[in-house]
Order: structure tokens, then sequence, then C-alpha cells
């Protein structure tokens, strides 16, 4: 940034998990419905509710914690958080305080071609809030409880981050991880995904942390950067007064691109943290730590490596392949059923990574491996196996049935093929002339008209050796 | 038996019913009859549902008429505190914020489905200390109750309306809520007998929650097998409850008649205190000598941290009531005070302050205070430490007898208006019955004779964890060597014009 | 601790959201400054190593199945609520700074 200092930065994160019931009650945990139709006696906090903790949103915390590495508490704990706001109905909300169900961990960060493990210090379970929708201008707001009580985890970071740039990606990674191994649908847009951020600096060589503020509501991806880099750059103008930074929350406001003290006596803070009475200790036995363990699936950074090291694939092809899992699968699944190894994978990848949305792709991996075979043994031209991709995505058919049907094996009969070669040079007597007197390059126009004459199903080396052949004989018989 | 209608055991009541020999229909109207003429005197009930029992009491009357099972409640009028949710009809906790709360018809309290489950006839909703804070009914929202022995004594608390009715011959039985000892206490006072199960042993769903680690759901009840009778009814796992133990429902008909030959009972000498009544102190030692009498040895224990009882109890309970009172904002449901045009903050402060009356509010201040950062430790966590030292005692003693009996309360029931102006003194009424919760074990009050002014005291006996079998099993061998029971509160006290 | 100050009480009611007059505040300084007397009794309670007792009765969670059930009809879920808009709760304006999403942390808290 400014040369003198060094930022250090902490993210706290919080993922919805994408569970079909809420953390503490039955009720349906559906996103889009009309307002407060998800609802129970637990989410409205009707008198004499009472919570009972859904095992699903347990297992999604766990596969992240694993994935991540983090030590896994044998027994954690779920504590009260006080604080009276429309959208929280119990008055406090269900977190886990100083008994997380995950300590530490890392999350690999690639930056500038080098990666680096940035330090978790925790991965805490706890419930969302409702939403409150403030009419512009308005004289009330409206209480909508339909996102109450759906889980989340927070996913807070040690001060381990040293630039708006690391932070971004780290949120690039976190989120690709929650989608990988099917916790949330990962949208920050959609609130799914939630990034807080504390933000200090230091002199550059110091190892103490300076003051930090803390940043909320960084409510978009593209914000992640942009709001960071804008609050590093507000602390160094402090500093390089000579002023001292505030401990304090911010409020980040994307329309102005400035962010807000929340500091008021009125606003002061204190959640009475205490352990909840309701909710007996979370005990998590090695046999469930075991189990969710083994439904992981290989995470990205290992599959790239595997990719590269065993396929040979590129870093940027092995990246793109590993942005998605459903992608990554298919990737996978292809290169199964095809049985060809690693000669295969360049041409599976280039098919799968070709499509517009590769992720919502509904060619079968088998008809992947089925259609780069076709090629391959020069059964159908390249050219061909473009129309074929197409007609499988819209409809689903095997590429060897679309072939046959639609008749478009290559032409490999030398007679027959021989026989369009003269038709094309007899058709265009000038282009021949300008060929023999020089002009080799017109062989490709002489292609394309065997082709055309083909419907495509020439088999394009082929008409280019009789091509020539023809193409001096010819001239010297004459 | 030459009792009338309203005075006859629920036990009793359930068999005519059973066999034909009464309807549920006839027993309902007279029980409606006694409210409608005792009530006002009392001013137990704070909404009678005739309706709904009248539907539940038919249902009973048609299921015996086709030769199906009603269950063991069958027809049997009980009435709940109203702390207890019941689907569609009013449920208040005896508090203002929640005047005209109507829960949804499809939430009810687990045990409220059990009752119904069982064919009892669930005739109204009683009245308390509001969210069942206090010991005299005094801080109900909506008026107090009287002591159907003395009209111008308090009933005890908070489950005064409970004790009353049942005293009085205006339900056969009723369930309260006991969380340093709302049952037993206005049991004692009043002369009927009060359950607090092992914590966790009743479902807590569909209860107001005053301190979530210490509330229990019992029975009051005139007769110790009334008091089995219900418990049987509402014990057991409930998987909508976190802290619903998973044991299956105790069967208790053997206890009732085993006697009490063998048990060893300890007196803990550190509740030997001076502030007790002496016909208190007389009419517990005579009861332990029955009990001895009956074969049962009667030996000192020790409960060396029983001086901490109240400490510990008063953060424990108002540090959970203040969070479990969050919930009261003016914003789902109950009232809301204030203008139109106000600030969050000040619809917030503003119905709290106006809904919660003098006791909730010092409560929720004391628990707010106790949880406080930079508080916590000292006040919050060390109440729970030196409640794991209380358990500890229990259970120590616990090796060596098999009940521990005290004195349910201090002295008999009070004056109205006695202790209102003093918080501490009010507290003080609860010493003998804090230990119970705060260590999680069962215990029942028992009555066990009279003042000579004709006012009612009872004996506690508190037992290990899940056995509520051995409480109830000396409870029935003491109560069938005495005649307490026959006793009924003076009727000149509940007939004529009201003035509850 | 010494006893409580006015400014103790305004700070914790603040805290509780409880409104309180004059004299309700004076009243309840001197209240709670006399029961603070007998809690403060706990600190002659040798306490070392004792773990806090959170629940009356030793018990480990229990799960439940992530399987949705019904949800209460919006009727049920707002017909009680003191004030509504359509089937929305209505409370009063909630002030917060402009853009700042749906205020979290505004004039509450975070999640
Ligand atoms: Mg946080
Ligand atoms: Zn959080």
């Amino acid at each position: 940034m400014t040369g003198r200092w060094q930022p250090v930065i902490g993210l706290e994160v919080h993922v919805q998990l994408a569970t079909r019931s809420k953390a503490f009650s039955g009720a349906p945990a559906g996103f889009g419905a009309p307002p407060n139709s998800q609802c129970d006696p637990v989410v409205l906090a009707l008198p004499g509710s009472l919570p009972v903790f859904n095992r699903g949103a347990l297992e999604l915390a766990l596969r992240l914690g694993l994935a991540c590495g983090s030590r896994i508490r044998q027994v954690s704990r779920f504590a009260r958080k006080h604080y009276f706001y429309p959208d929280l109905p119990k008055g406090y909300q269900i977190s886990q305080y100083d008994e997380p169900l995950c300590d530490g961990g890392t999350i690999e960060v690639e930056l500038g071609g080098s990666t680096r493990s940035v330090q978790l210090r925790r991965i805490h379970l706890e419930e969302d809030a409702g939403k409150n929708l403030h009419q512009p201008g308005g004289r009330a707001s409206h209480v909508d409880l339909n996102r109450a009580g759906v889980p989340l985890i927070e996913v807070v970071s040690e001060p381990d981050l040293f630039s708006a740039e690391e932070a971004a990606e780290y949120m690039r990674v976190l989120r690709q991880l929650c989608r990988w191994l099917d916790l949330s649908g990962g949208d920050m847009e959609k609130g799914q995904l939630r990034c807080d951020a504390n933000v200090s600096l230091r002199a550059v060589g110091s190892t103490e942390l300076g003051t930090r503020a803390e940043l909320k509501n960084i409510n978009s991806f593209k914000f992640v950067h942009h709001a960071i880099e804008h609050e590093i750059a507000r602390q160094a103008r402090i500093l390089d007064q000579g002023g001292t930074v505030v401990q304090e929350t911010r409020l980040w406001d994307s329309v102005a691109g400035v962010s807000h003290s929340m500091r008021s006596k009125e606003e002061a803070m204190d959640y009475r943290y205490f352990p909840d009475p309701d909710l007996p200790p979370l005990a998590v036995g090695d046999d469930v730590i075991e189990r969710v363990r083994a439904s992981l699936p290989e995470l990205p950074a290992a599959r790239r490596a595997r990719w590269r090291g065993e396929l040979g694939l590129s870093d940027d092809d092995a990246r793109h392949l590993a942005s998605d899992r459903a992608v990554a699968d298919r990737f996978d699944a292809a290169l199964a059923a095809h049985g060809g190894g690693a000669a295969a994978a360049k041409p599976i990848a280039n098919w799968i990574l070709g499509e517009k949305d590769a992720a919502q792709s509904t060619v079968a991996p088998a008809h992947v491996a089925e259609l780069v075979r076709l090629v391959e043994t020069g059964t159908i031209s390249g050219q061909t196996g473009k129309d074929v991709w197409a007609e499988m995505a819209a409809t689903g058919e095997a590429p060897t049935a679309i072939v046959e049907r639609r008749g478009l094996t290559q032409v490999r009969d030398e007679g027959a093929l021989e026989a369009a070669c003269a038709e094309a040079i007899a058709a265009h007597p000038t282009e021949a002339a300008s060929f023999r007197a020089g002009k080799p390059a017109l062989i490709g126009f002489f292609v394309g008209q065997v082709m055309k004459r083909t419907g495509g199903r020439a088999d394009p080396k082929l008409v280019n050796q009789i091509l020539r052949r023809l193409l001096s004989t010819d001239g010297a018989s004459r | 038996m030459s009792e009338p209608l309203h005075y006859l055991p629920a036990t009793e009541l359930a068999r005519r019913v059973r066999a034909r020999e009464l309807s549920a229909l006839e027993l309902l109207r007279a029980t409606l009859d006694r409210i409608g003429a005792a009530d006002p005197h009392l001013g137990a009930f704070l909404h009678v549902d005739a309706d709904g029992a009248e539907r539940q009491a038919a249902a009973v009357d048609q299921a015996l008429a086709r030769r199906d099972d009603p269950g063991p409640l069958a027809g049997v009028p009980i009435a709940l505190k109203d702390v207890i949710v019941t689907g569609g009809v009013p449920t208040t906790a005896g508090s203002r914020i929640l005047a005209g709360w109507v829960p949804p018809a499809s939430y009810s309290a687990t045990v409220v489905e059990r009752l119904r489950a069982a064919g009892a006839v669930l005739v109204g909703k009683l009245n308390l200390d509001e969210f069942a804070m206090g010991s005299s009914n005094e801080n109900s929202a909506f008026h107090p109750v009287r002591n159907p022995w003395d009209l111008e004594r308090v009933p005890g608390g908070s489950s005064g309306g409970a004790a009353a009715a049942v005293a009085a011959g205006l339900c056969a039985g009723a369930l309260g809520t006991d969380t340093g000892g709302s049952i037993r206490q206005p049991a004692a006072l009043c002369g009927v007998v009060g359950l607090k199960p092992t914590y966790g042993r009743v479902p807590r769903y569909g209860v107001v929650a005053f301190a979530s680690s210490l509330d229990q759901v019992g029975p009051l009840a005139r007769t110790v097998g009334d008091a089995a009778l219900l418990f049987e009814a509402i014990a057991g796992f409930d998987p909508r409850d976190s802290t619903s133990i998973q044991e299956p429902a105790p069967r208790l008909a053997d206890a009732l008649t085993r006697g009490a030959r063998g048990l060893r009972i300890g007196r803990p000498r550190e509740l030997e205190l001076p502030g007790v009544d002496l016909e208190v102190t007389a009419a517990v030692d005579a009861a332990l000598d029955v009990l001895t009498h009956l074969g049962a040895t009667v030996t000192d224990v020790s409960l060396p941290h029983a001086a901490y009882w109240l400490p510990a109890y008063y953060l424990v309970a108002p540090a959970e009531a203040s969070s479990n009172l969050a919930r009261y904002d003016g914003v789902r449901y109950g009232m809301r005070a204030g203008p139109p045009e106000q600030s969050l903050n000040d619809m917030y402060a503003r119905t709290r302050g106006a809904g919660f009356g003098a006791e909730v509010k010092r409560r929720i201040m004391l628990g707010t205070f106790a949880l406080r950062s930079g508080y916590y430790d000292a006040y919050y966590r060390k109440a729970q430490q030196v409640r794991a030292l209380i358990a500890r005692d229990h259970e120590r003693a616990f090796a060596e007898v098999d009940l521990i009996a005290t004195p349910t309360s201090p002295t008999p029931a009070f004056r109205l208006g006695e202790k209102t102006q003093d918080p501490v003194t009010m507290y003080l009424t609860d010493v003998f019955t804090m230990g119970a919760p705060l260590a999680g074990l069962p215990a029942i009050s028992v009555p066990c004779g009279f003042t000579p002014e004709g006012l009612p005291v009872g004996l506690q006996l508190t037992a290990r964890a899940l056995d509520e079998a051995t409480l109830l099993r000396a409870a029935a061998a003491y109560e069938q060597a005495t005649d307490h029971g026959l006793r009924h509160p003076p009727e000149q006290n509940l007939a004529g014009e009201g003035r509850a | 601790m010494a006893a409580l100050t006015r400014e103790d009480v305004l700070e914790i009611a603040r805290l509780a959201r409880l409104h309180l007059e004059d004299d309700e505040v004076e009243r309840l300084r001197g209240e709670l400054s006399a029961i603070l007397v007998h809690m403060e009794r706990l600190a002659e309670v040798d306490t070392d190593g004792v773990e806090p007792m959170t629940h009356a009765v030793p018990m480990q969670l229990r799960l439940r199945a992530d399987e949705p059930g019904a949800a209460l009809p919006v009727e049920d879920a707002v017909g009680q609520a003191p004030d509504r808009a359509d089937d929305f709760f209505q409370v009063p304006h909630i002030l917060r700074p402009a853009g700042s999403g749906d205020g979290r942390g505004g004039a509450g808290g975070p999640t």
C-alpha cells in the first residue's frame, strides 16, 4: 500500500449451510418462500419452544473442518449471544463461544504463483437471523423470519492475510471449498456467504499488531477487495498524519463506496454469553468424524496436483477443471470411461472446458469419452465432432448413434474421393492453373470444395493427398 | 366414601368413569359448578375452558360407549398452571406482556398432549406469580390467589393457583412448575401433595421458560396416589426437548404399597435453621417419628454447602430468566407499548417496562448484571461452580441415606402483603426447596399436619436422581398412617359472595 | 463490589431494554445492592478446579435428522403480532446508513 505500512487482515466469514430444515427445529429452510411461511414455534420463539439440533448441520460443518485440517473438539458447546433486534426472535442467537466445534486449520491461497497456508482460528456453528426490510424513507420496518434459524458456520481466520488481493483470493478459495463440499451455494449476493474483515496496519518490519477496525456488511463478492483496500487506505492516511486508529466497527456502504463508523454509546454491546441451558454439550465421536472424513470428495488442490502430475495437464487446464466439483467429476468420469489414460486427458479437457457453462452441462461423461474416441480413430473429423457435441448436448443421444443416424462417418473410399477431387479440379480450372503455377496455398481451397461435395464427411488428410497427386499428374499429362 | 365428588381422589374418579358409574360430562359439570361457586373466593383460575373441556369429556364418554380405552385419567378434571402452553386457549404466564396471546391451535405443551391422550379433561388455566417468579402468588399481573384455609393468607407460589384449586376441590389435580420450590412450597402452604420430578424427567416443550436448567413440570394432588397417577401420565422421553432424559416413564403402582420399612432417611444438620417456625419443626419431627414407627431409620446427614443454595439459586435462575424473557419484545405476539412513532429501542424498553411487573424486572436486572462481561466469572460462573458442589453434597449424602427430609417451608402460609416489601425475606421462604432443583433431584412435599391455627405444614423429601419411586413410596406409607389428607379447607371460606 | 450506583442501574436497564421510572431506578438500586450482598457470600467458597454445572443432570446433545416438517400457516405466525403489514411483522423504522444492506450490526449486532 503506502510503503511504510503493512496491512494485517483477518476475516470472519459466515456460510449458510444448505440443509433442508433449520438448525434447531424442523421448520423448512427454503429460500425465496413467501414472507413468514417458513416458521414454526421454535423459529418464532413462541413461549415454551425448545431447540433440537440438526445432525445435517453438524455433518456439513465437520466436512469443512476436516477439509481444512482443523482439530475437531470431542465436546463443544452452544452458547447464547444476546442482543435485541427485530430479526432475532429469541433476543439471543444460539452460537458457539469458548468451545467451538473446530479449532485451527488452514486454507491454501495461491497468489502470484506461490502458495501460502492461511491459518484459521476456528470454525463454529450458529443460527442465522431473519431479515429486516427497511422501507426507503418509510416510517416502519418489516420483518420476515423465513431465514431465522437457518444453520450457519462462522469461519474465523487468524490475522494472517497481508493484502486486499490475498483476502479476496482467500474468499474465492473458501467459496470454492464450500461449493466443492456441498456445504452451501456460496452466493454472496444471496447472503449465503458473508464477510466481515478485521483490518489493521503496522509499520513494515514490525511484528506487533496495530489497532484494528472491524469492517462489516461487505455483501457482494466484488466488494471484498475494494472495501478492504479502502479501509487500508483510510488507516494509512490516519497513520501517515501521525494519528491513531480507533478500535471500532465500521459499516461498508457499497453504494457510496465508503465505510461509516458504528460507534455510539447508545449501541454499546455486551452480548452476555453463557452456555445454553436448553442444549447439552455436543459430543462428536471418532466414529462420526471418520464417517464424515470417508465421505469427503478429493479436494481441489489434491486433484489439480494429480492431474498435473499423472496426466500432464497444464496448470491452467487443471485450475479451470477444478473450479467446480461438477466439472472436475465429469472430467474424471470421462477419463475413466475412455480408459486411454494420460493421452486422452487433453482432448477430454478441451471438450469439457470448451462448453459455455461446463458446470451445467448435460453431456454425459461416457458420451464425452465416446466422442473423443470417434475423433481419435478418424471415424469423424474434429469439425464434425463439434456438430455431434451440439446435438448430444441438445438431445442427450450417444455420439455413435448420432454419427450413424446422420451418416457422418468419414469417407475414406479412395475411388469415391478421387472422383470427387477430379470433379472439383475440373470445375475450377483457373484455380488449378494458379496452384500449378506456384500457389500451393490453394490446396486449402480445393479441400474445401471436396468437403462440400462430400457433405463434410471426407477424411481431410486423404483428400489432401489425392488432390496433390491429381493436381501434379494432371498437369503433367496436359 | 362420604366425600363430595369434588374431593374424591383422581384415582377413584377415573375408576368410576371407566366403570361407567359416572359420566365424564357429569363430572365436568360438577367441577364447573364447584369452580363457579368457590373460585370467586380464591382467584385460582385465570381462564376456564368450559367448551374445550366439554369436548374432551364428551370424547371420553364416546370412547367408553364404543368400549375403547379412554386412558388412565378418563374424565378426570385437571387444571394447568398458566405457563403451560395450550393450543387455541389463552396462555399468559401471569403477565401483562402476554395478555391476549392465544397459541396456535397446533402448538401445545407435550404434557398437555400426554394428559389428553390419557383421557384427562383440561378445565382451565391457573393463576401464578408472573413468569413463575415468586413465592406467594402476589406477583400475578391479574390478581392474587387466596389460601383456602385462610383467605387472608397467601397460597404460596409460584404455583399458587394450582395449590389452592386442588386444595379446595376445584379440580382433581393440577400441573405446576417448580424452579426453586414453586410446586412444593405452595403444596405445603395449601395442604396438598406436590412433586417436583428429576430434571429432564418431564418434557419442558411448550412450558414457558423461567430458568431452563432448573424448571420442571410436576403434579399437585390431594393424595400421593393421585400425584403418582399424574406423574406417570406426563413423564418420559420427548424428542422435542433436548434436555429430556431417555428413560421410559416410571411405573409406580408397586412403590405405593411397599411401605417405609428399611428406608434410610437423613436430616441435614446444616438445615436446622433458627428462622424456622416451632410449629413447623414440631410437625416435621412428628412426621419422622411416624416414619420411624413404620420401619424407616432416621439419621443425621451433612449438606455442607446448604448455606449457599440461596445465593447460587438467585444468580443462576435470574441469569437464565433474563435470557429467556428477552423474546418478549413487542414484535411477534403479546403487547406493545408506546406511540406508533417511536424508536425501536424506545419501543422495546416501553413494552418491557410496562409489560413486566416489579419482581420480573428485578430478576431480569439481577440476571443481566450477573451475565455482563467482566462480572460473569465472579457471579454466574461462580454460582455454577458452587452448584456443582451442592450436587456433590447430595451425592455424598445419598451414599448413606435413601431420602433427605426437611420442612418444605420454614413457615406456614403468611399473610397477604406481609413480605412484599422486602424481596430477600420473600426469597428466604424457599430456603429448603432450592437444593433439589440446583442438584437436579426429585423432591416431594407431603402434608404432615396443621398448626394450632389450622394452617397446613408440609414435609419435604428429596431422593436420588430418577428415584421418584422411593419418594412416592415413603410419602404413600406416611399418608396411609396418618389422616391429614382427610381434612379439607373450611367450607365457609368458599361459600357465599366471592371476594378474591 | 460496592453498592450499585444509579448509573449502573441505568446501564443494566439499557442492556435489558427495560424502561424504568425514576422511583423504580432508586428502588432497584437499593434492592439489587441488598441482594448482591447475599450473592457475594459465594466468594467464600473454594471452587478451584470445579467444573461449572451447566446442566442439572449430565447429558449429551441428541441430534435430529435433517428432515423438514410443516411450517405454521402464515396467519398463525403473524396473526398475533401487535403490528403487521401484510404478512410481515411491522416495527418502528430502523435507522441505518444508506446502502448498508439489511443493516445487520446497525442498530443491532452481527450474527
Ligand atoms: Mg463474529
Ligand atoms: Zn457469527
